[in-house]
C-alpha cells in the first residue's frame, strides 16, 4: 500500500514530522517497507512527442527518434519500443536523470555507434505501473504540456507499507490514519459527507441471482446521465501520481481515488453499452470476454460475472471488461459498488491468473457497510468535475450484514500479555479503533466495526490493545534454567554422532537440496518411487530425491570442474520413498574422488578404493557403539554400485536390516555424468537401520575383563577356494574356541605362482590366549590342531605347508 | 708378586692400549669366563691356608672389581662412539612436509543447530522433529490458515500432487502441530529443519532452514515471550547486551505476532550486532491462536503460551559474516573449508558455543 503523508492528512490533524510518522507506522504493525524520495529528480521527466523515427543502421529492434520536448531543437534518441511511432506523446528523461525503477542515473551514451541524448519511458521505468511493454503513451490532450513536467511538484515522499493480509481496512489512507489517531498520533478528521441531490431513479435494473456459490451479496448502483468525461483536474492527478497510479480520465481516476482512500472499490460501466439491465450470476463453463488488460478470459463454470442479455460484462470484483468501459466521449455512466465475497473472488483470480487491486482488497474483505458511503463519494466528485444528474441508489442484496459482538473479559489482557492497562484506556483505545462499547457487569460488550472482518473473538481484541499500546511496554521475563527431559532422544544423539565422526575422517559435511534432477536420480532410484513436485522452480529439480547419491554426485562433478582432485564430502539428511509425510529415511552419504597420497615425496600415491570408505564406515560404526567383530559383510548392493567392488554391513549375523552400503559407483554411471576422476568411492549409512542399544554407556562400561596370562600368536596359510571369502574363515576360527582365540587377523591374500588357478592363500594370524593359566606347549598344539580341521572341513581350505 | 699382581698389571696394560669391540668382549671373556683367568683364582680360594685367605680374598676382589670396571669404561666409551657416529649419518630435512591429513569439516547450517539446540538445551527446551513432506492439513489450515486465505500467498509452496494435499513444508511450525497432537501439555520444544518454498533468487533458496519454538503451559504470556528470546538471541550471538525490538505483526497461527528486529551497526565493513541504530529483522512470533490450540485439542482456558519460528541460515550468515545465502548449498570445495566447523568443536554450555 503506498501513501503520502500529505494524503494522510487530508484524515490526520497532526504537527508531527515524517520521521516520526515512519516510525509510528512500523510501531502500530504497519510496516514501512520503503521511503521514496519522488519529489527532488522527478521534475526532469518531461512530456515530449515523437516527431520522426528512423531504423537504427546498426541495430535491427532499435529507432533513432526525433523527440520534441518543448526545446528550439529536437533531441536525437535511441529507443527499442515496438511502440515508438511519429506522434506519439511520451515520457521523456533527459541525462542526468535518476530511472525510479533501476536507480540507475542516465548519461548521454553511444548506443551501437549513434548518440543518445536522454530516453523515453516505459510506465514500468516510472514506477507507474508494471506495464514494461514498450513507453508509455498519454493521450492527445497532452499535447498542449509538450515540454512541461510530468510529475508535479510534490512535498510528500512515498511510503510503501508492507500491510499484513488480515488489515483490508489499511488498503484505504483513511483506514491508516484511524490507527495512527488511535496510537495517539495525532487526530482523525471526521469528514462530512458532501450533500449530494439524489432525484432521478435508477433505471437499468439489477438482480443478482439466488444461487449455490454466488459471490456477491449486494450490489449497489446509480445511474449518472450526462456527463462528460474528460482529464481529470490537476490536484486529482497529482494525487494518483504521488503514490504511483496513472491517470487515466475523470471517471476512472475518480473510482481509483475513492478506492485508495477510503479502501471502497467501484466500476464504472458506459451505462449506453449495456443492454437492457445487470444480471449477477455464476459463469457458465467456456464463457468468454475481453477484460480491461484486454486480454480474452475463458471461463470456468461457477465464477462471479457481472453479466448482461449480451453475455458477460466483467468479472465481479477483479475487472471490468473492454465491452462496457468507460470513454472520454461516455454520455451515461452506471456507478457500481458492491460486495464479493473473498473466498469466490480469491478462487476466480487464481484459476485465471489474476491480480487487480480491487481483487487484492475484495479478498481480504471490504467494509461490507461502505456500499453505499462509496456511491456517493464517488457520484459527487463525478457531478463536480464532468456534470451531469445522479439517480438514487439501488442496493440488491441477497444477504444483510450480521453485526458482530464480542464479550470482553477486561482482565484476559494481562493473563495474555503479561502487563495491565486500565479498564478507561481499554475503552479509549477501541472507542478510536470504531468499536462500539457496552459496559456490562464483569465485562465489556463490544459492537466490531464492519471494517474489521479480522475480529471476531477476544484475543483479537487483546492483540488490537497491546498493539496501540505499544510492544515495547511487554515486560522481558527471564527464562529459569531448568530441565525436566532431555533435549535429544537417543536417535537425534546417534544423528548428531555420525555426522561429526564422518567429518572427523575427512569429509567436508554439504547440505545438498532435498529435491534433484530428475535423470541423475534415475541412475539411484533402483525400484524406488518417483516423487514429482507439481511446480518445481526449474525442471533440473524435479524430483524429491531417492539418494543423496544424485547431489553430491553433481557437486563433486563442479569442485572436480574446479581443478580440486582429490575430495571426500557427505551429506547427513533425508531421502524420499514416497510423497506421504513420513515416507523418509536419513542416511549418512558420502564420497571420495581422487587418490591417496598424490604427489607425495615420502608415501606412495594410489587410488582411492573402497577399502578406504570401508574403514570409514566401519570405525564410524564402532564408535557409534556397534561392536564390529559382530559384523557380517556380504556382497549385495544397490545397481549403482560397482558389483564386484562394493558391499554391505549387517551389524550382526541376524541380517535383520541394512547398516551400510559401501564401494565403488558403478563405471556406468561416471560414464554417463561424464565425471573426470580416478576412481569414485561412495557409502551411505542408514540411521533408521541401526539398533539403539538399550543399555547406556555406563552399564557397558561396568564389564572390564583382561586376562595377564601370557599370550601366543600363531600363524596359519589356508589355500582355498577364490570365492571362499575372509570373513567365512575368520567366523570358522572364532568359533572353535572363543575363550582362547582373542584376535584374528588376516595379513596376506595371494594368488598365482605355487598355488592352484582357481585357488587363493589366505595368511591368518591369531592370538591365542586363556584367562585361567599360562598355555603349555601340548594346549597350543590342540588348539593349533581344531583350528586347522575346523577351517578344512568348513571351508573346504587345506593347509599350506 | 703374587700371581694376583700379575694378572692385574698385565691387564691393566693391555686395556690401555687402542682395542675394538671384540678385543675388549675377548679379554672380559679372559677374565671373567667360565675358566677366565680371575674367575680361576675364585675357584682358588678355598684351597688357601686359612692365616692367608682372608687377605687373598678381599685383593682378589679388588682386582676384580678394578679390572671389571675399566672394561666396561671401555666398552661405554665405544658404543657412545659409534652411537654419535650414527647419529652424525643419520640427520634428515626436517623441512620436509608431514605426511598429509586431511581435515574434514562441519556445514555451518548444522553448526549452527547445534549451537541452538545447546542454548534452548540450558533453558528446558527439547529438540523435536517432523518429516519433510507435510499435508495441507498440518501445514496450513491447523495452524489457523484456512484454504483460500490471503496468508498462504506469503507461502509460496511446493505440491506434490494436483490436489495440492502433499506438499514440501513450508516452516517447521506443522511440527507444534505434530508434537501437540501427540503428547498432553505442558510442551517446551524446538523443531530446527529443513523447509521449503517455490522462491529462488539471490537473498532466496527454494531450500532453506528454520527453528520453530513452542512454549505452552499454564500462565505463560507474552512477557515469558520477551525473555526467551532475549535470552537466546543474547546467548547466540554471544554478546552480554543486545538492543532489541517486537514490532507487531500477522501470522495466522499466532495472536498477538511480533517480529522481532535486533539491532546493529556495520563498523569496517563489518556487522556489529547488538549495537547501532540499524534493524535487522531476525525471527517472527506470537501468543499461539486459540484456534491453533483447539485444533490439536488443547483446552485453551487452561493452556496458553508462546511459538516463533527463526532462520537458522540467516543467524548464521550474520554470527559467522556470510554474505550469500545461495553458497549453502552449492558445495563449493573451497567455500565448506572456509566456513565450515572442526568436528571436535562440539558447541557446548561450558566450553562455550564457539571459539
Amino acid at each position: 500500500m503506498k501513501i503520502t503523508f500529505d494524503w494522510l492528512k487530508d484524515h490526520l490533524k497532526t504537527n508531527l514530522k515524517e520521521k516520526n510518522l515512519l516510525e509510528q507506522l512500523t510501531y502500530i504493525g504497519l510496516e514501512v517497507e520503503s521511503v521514496e524520495s519522488l519529489s527532488s529528480d522527478n521534475q526532469l521527466f518531461k512530456i515530449a512527442k515523437i516527431i520522426k523515427t528512423e531504423k537504427h543502421p546498426n541495430a535491427d529492434r532499435l529507432k533513432v527518434c526525433d523527440v520534441n520536448v518543448g526545446e528550439k531543437e529536437l533531441k536525437k534518441v535511441v529507443c527499442g519500443a515496438a511502440n515508438a511511432s511519429e506522434g506519439l506523446i511520451t515520457i521523456y528523461a533527459p541525462p542526468g536523470a535518476i530511472i525510479p525503477k533501476t536507480n540507475t542515473k542516465l548519461e548521454i551514451a553511444k548506443i551501437r555507434g549513434v548518440t543518445s541524448y536522454g530516453m523515453l519511458c516505459s510506465e514500468s521505468e516510472l514506477n507507474l505501473s508494471d506495464e514494461s511493454d514498450g513507453i508509455t503513451e498519454l493521450s492527445k490532450k497532452y499535447e498542449k504540456n509538450i515540454g512541461k513536467s510530468y510529475f508535479s511538484k510534490s512535498k510528500s515522499n512515498l511510503i510503501d507499507l508492507s500491510i499484513t493480509p488480515n488489515r483490508p481496512d489499511c488498503l484505504g489512507v483513511k483506514g491508516i490514519a484511524r490507527d495512527l489517531a488511535a496510537s495517539g498520533f495525532g487526530k482523525l478528521i471526521v469528514s462530512k459527507e458532501k450533500k449530494i441531490k439524489l432525484k432521478t431513479k435508477q433505471t437499468l435494473k439489477v438482480k443478482i441471482n439466488k444461487e449455490k456459490g454466488q459471490g456477491c451479496n449486494a450490489f449497489g448502483s446509480c445511474l449518472i446521465k450526462n456527463v462528460k468525461n474528460t482529464e481529470s483536474p490537476q490536484w486529482l492527478k497529482d494525487k494518483l501520481i504521488s503514490v504511483g497510479q496513472k491517470p487515466i480520465s475523470a471517471i476512472v481516476d475518480i473510482t481509483n481515488y475513492v478506492m485508495l482512500d477510503i479502501n471502497r472499490p467501484l466500476h464504472a460501466y458506459d451505462a449506453d453499452k449495456i443492454e437492457k439491465g445487470i444480471i449477477v450470476r455464476n459463469s457458465k463453463s467456456g464463457e468468454e470476454f475481453t477484460a480491461l488488460d484486454n486480454k480474452i478470459y475463458k471461463l470456468e463454470k461457477g465464477m462471479c460475472v457481472i453479466s448482461d442479455n449480451k453475455g458477460v460484462l466483467g468479472l465481479g470484483g477483479i475487472i471490468g471488461g473492454t465491452r462496457s468501459g468507460t470513454e472520454f466521449d461516455t454520455k451515461n455512466i452506471l456507478l457500481e459498488s458492491a460486495y464479493f465475497d473473498p473466498r469466490s473472488i480469491r478462487n476466480t483470480a487464481k484459476k485465471l491468473n489474476l491480480d487487480t487491486d480491487a481483487k487484492f482488497r475484495f479478498e481480504r474483505g471490504i467494509d461490507p457497510l461502505s456500499i453505499e458511503t462509496g456511491l456517493k463519494k464517488a457520484a459527487s466528485l463525478i457531478q463536480e468535475i464532468c456534470g451531469g444528474e445522479v439517480s438514487k441508489i439501488d442496493i440488491q442484496k441477497i444477504e444483510s450484514y450480521k453485526t458482530k459482538i464480542i464479550n470482553f473479559d477486561v482482565n484476559s489482557f494481562e493473563n495474555i500479555i503479561g502487563f495491565k492497562i486500565s479498564e478507561k484506556k481499554i475503552q479509549r483505545i477501541l472507542t478510536d479503533l470504531g468499536f462500539i462499547i457496552k459496559k456490562e457487569k464483569n465485562s465489556l460488550k463490544l459492537i466490531v466495526p464492519s471494517w474489521r472482518p479480522d475480529i471476531s473473538q477476544q484475543i483479537d481484541i487483546i492483540e488490537e490493545l497491546v498493539r496501540i499500546s505499544g510492544y515495547d511496554k511487554i515486560k522481558t521475563i527471564d527464562p529459569i534454567k531448568d530441565r525436566s527431559k532431555s533435549t535429544l532422544t537417543q536417535t537425534q544423539r546417534l544423528f548428531h554422532f555420525l555426522q561429526r565422526a564422518i567429518a572427523s575422517k575427512g569429509y567436508l559435511e554439504t547440505i545438498t537440496w532435498s529435491f534433484t534432477d530428475q535423470s541423475y536420480n534415475d541412475h539411484f532410484r533402483e525400484a524406488g518411487k518417483e516423487i514429482k513436485i507439481v511446480n518445481p522452480i526449474s525442471s533440473e529439480l524435479g524430483v524429491l530425491r531417492n539418494s543423496i547419491f544424485s547431489n553430491l554426485i553433481m557437486y563433486m562433478s563442479k569442485n572436480l570442474d574446479r581443478g580440486f582432485k582429490d575430495l571426500s564430502i557427505f551429506e547427513i539428511g533425508p531421502v524420499f520413498t514416497g510423497s506421504n509425510p513420513g515416507e523418509q529415511k536419513t542416511v549418512v552419504c558420502g564420497l571420495s574422488a581422487g587418490k591417496k597420497s598424490r604427489l607425495s615425496w615420502i608415501d606412495k600415491e594410489r587410488n582411492i578404493d573402497l577399502f578406504d570408505a570401508k574403514r570409514d564406515v566401519v570405525q564410524t560404526l564402532s564408535e557409534a557403539g556397534y561392536n564390529s567383530d559382530h559384523f557380517f559383510i556380504d556382497s549385495k548392493t544397490p545397481n549403482y554400485y560397482h558389483p564386484g567392488k562394493s558391499g554391505r554391513i549387517f551389524l550382526d549375523l541376524s541380517k535383520d536390516k541394512v547398516a551400510a552400503y559401501f564401494g565403488e559407483i558403478h563405471p556406468n554411471i561416471l560414464k554417463k555424468i561424464d565425471i573426470k576422476t580416478e576412481n569414485l568411492i561412495g557409502f551411505e549409512i542408514f540411521l533408521e537401520n541401526l539398533k539403539l542399544s538399550r543399555k547406556t554407556l555406563k552399564d557397558q562400561k561396568l564389564k572390564f575383563f583382561v586376562s595377564d596370562f601370557q599370550k601366543s600368536e600363531r600363524d596359519f596359510a589356508f589355500v582355498v577356494n577364490k570365492d571362499v571369502e575372509a570373513q567365512e574363515l575368520i567366523s570358522v576360527i572364532s568359533n572353535v574356541n572363543p575363550n582362547l582365540i582373542s584376535n584374528i587377523k588376516v595379513f596376506d591374500v595371494y594368488e598365482g605362482e605355487n598355488i592352484p588357478d582357481n585357488q587363493k592363500s589366505i595368511a591368518i594370524s591369531i592370538t591365542i590366549q586363556s584367562s585361567e593359566k599360562t598355555l603349555n606347549d601340548k594346549d597350543l598344539e590342540k588348539i593349533n590342531n581344531s583350528i586347522i580341521e575346523a577351517v578344512e572341513n568348513k571351508t573346504g581350505a587345506k593347509i599350506r605347508s | 708378586m703374587s700371581d694376583l699382581k700379575k694378572i692385574r698389571d698385565e691387564f691393566i696394560s693391555k686395556l690401555k692400549g687402542k682395542l675394538d669391540l671384540a678385543e675388549l668382549n675377548q679379554i672380559k671373556s679372559d677374565l671373567f669366563g667360565k675358566n677366565g683367568l680371575v674367575s680361576s683364582q675364585f675357584k682358588k680360594i678355598a684351597t688357601i691356608d686359612v692365616s692367608e685367605r682372608k687377605k687373598f680374598a678381599s685383593d682378589l676382589n679388588i682386582i676384580k672389581d678394578e679390572l671389571h670396571d675399566l672394561i666396561n669404561l671401555k666398552i661405554n666409551e665405544i658404543e657412545k662412539a659409534n652411537i654419535n657416529e650414527k647419529l652424525e649419518k643419520e640427520k634428515i630435512d626436517v623441512t620436509l612436509p608431514e605426511r598429509s591429513f586431511v581435515r574434514g569439516k562441519i556445514h555451518p547450517v548444522s553448526q549452527t543447530i547445534d549451537e541452538i539446540s545447546s542454548i534452548f538445551s540450558e533453558i528446558g527446551f527439547s529438540v523435536e522433529e517432523g518429516p519433510d513432506v507435510e499435508n495441507e492439513y498440518n501445514n496450513f489450515t491447523a495452524l489457523n490458515t484456512p484454504d483460500n486465505h490471503p496468508a498462504r500467498d506469503m507461502h509460496d509452496t511446493f505440491y506434490l500432487d494436483e490436489k495440492k494435499e502433499r506438499l514440501l513444508r513450508t516452516h517447521t511450525s506443522p511440527v507444534q502441530v505434530r508434537t501437540m497432537l501427540k503428547d498432553k501439555p505442558p510442551f517446551k520444544i524446538i523443531a530446527p529443519g529443513r523447509t521449503y518454498r517455490s522462491d529462488s533468487d539471490q537473498t532466496h533458496s527454494p531450500m532453506f532452514h528454520q527453528v520453530e519454538g513452542l512454549h505452552i503451559d499454564k500462565n505463560i504470556n507474552m512477557g515469558h515471550l520477551k525473555g526467551c528470546l532475549n535470552y537466546f538471541i543474547k546467548e547466540f550471538f554471544e554478546v552480554k547486551k543486545i538492543k532489541m525490538r517486537f514490532r507487531p505483526s500477522h501470522f495466522p497461527f499466532t495472536e498477538p505476532s511480533a517480529e522481532v528486529d535486533i539491532g546493529y551497526e556495520i563498523k569496517d565493513g563489518k556487522i556489529i550486532i547488538g549495537e547501532g541504530d540499524q534493524w535487522l529483522e531476525i525471527l517472527g512470533c506470537g501468543m499461539v491462536h486459540p484456534n491453533v490450540l483447539k485444533n490439536v485439542k488443547v483446552d485453551s482456558t487452561k493452556f496458553q503460551g508462546y511459538a516463533f519460528g527463526i532462520g537458522i541460515d540467516r543467524l548464521a550468515m550474520l554470527k559467522y559474516g556470510i554474505n550469500d545465502l545461495r553458497a549453502f548449498f552449492d558445495c563449493d570445495y573451497r567455500w565448506l573449508n572456509h566456513f565450515g566447523f572442526d568436528p571436535l568443536d562440539v558447541p557446548t554450555n561450558y566450553r562455550g558455543l564457539s571459539r
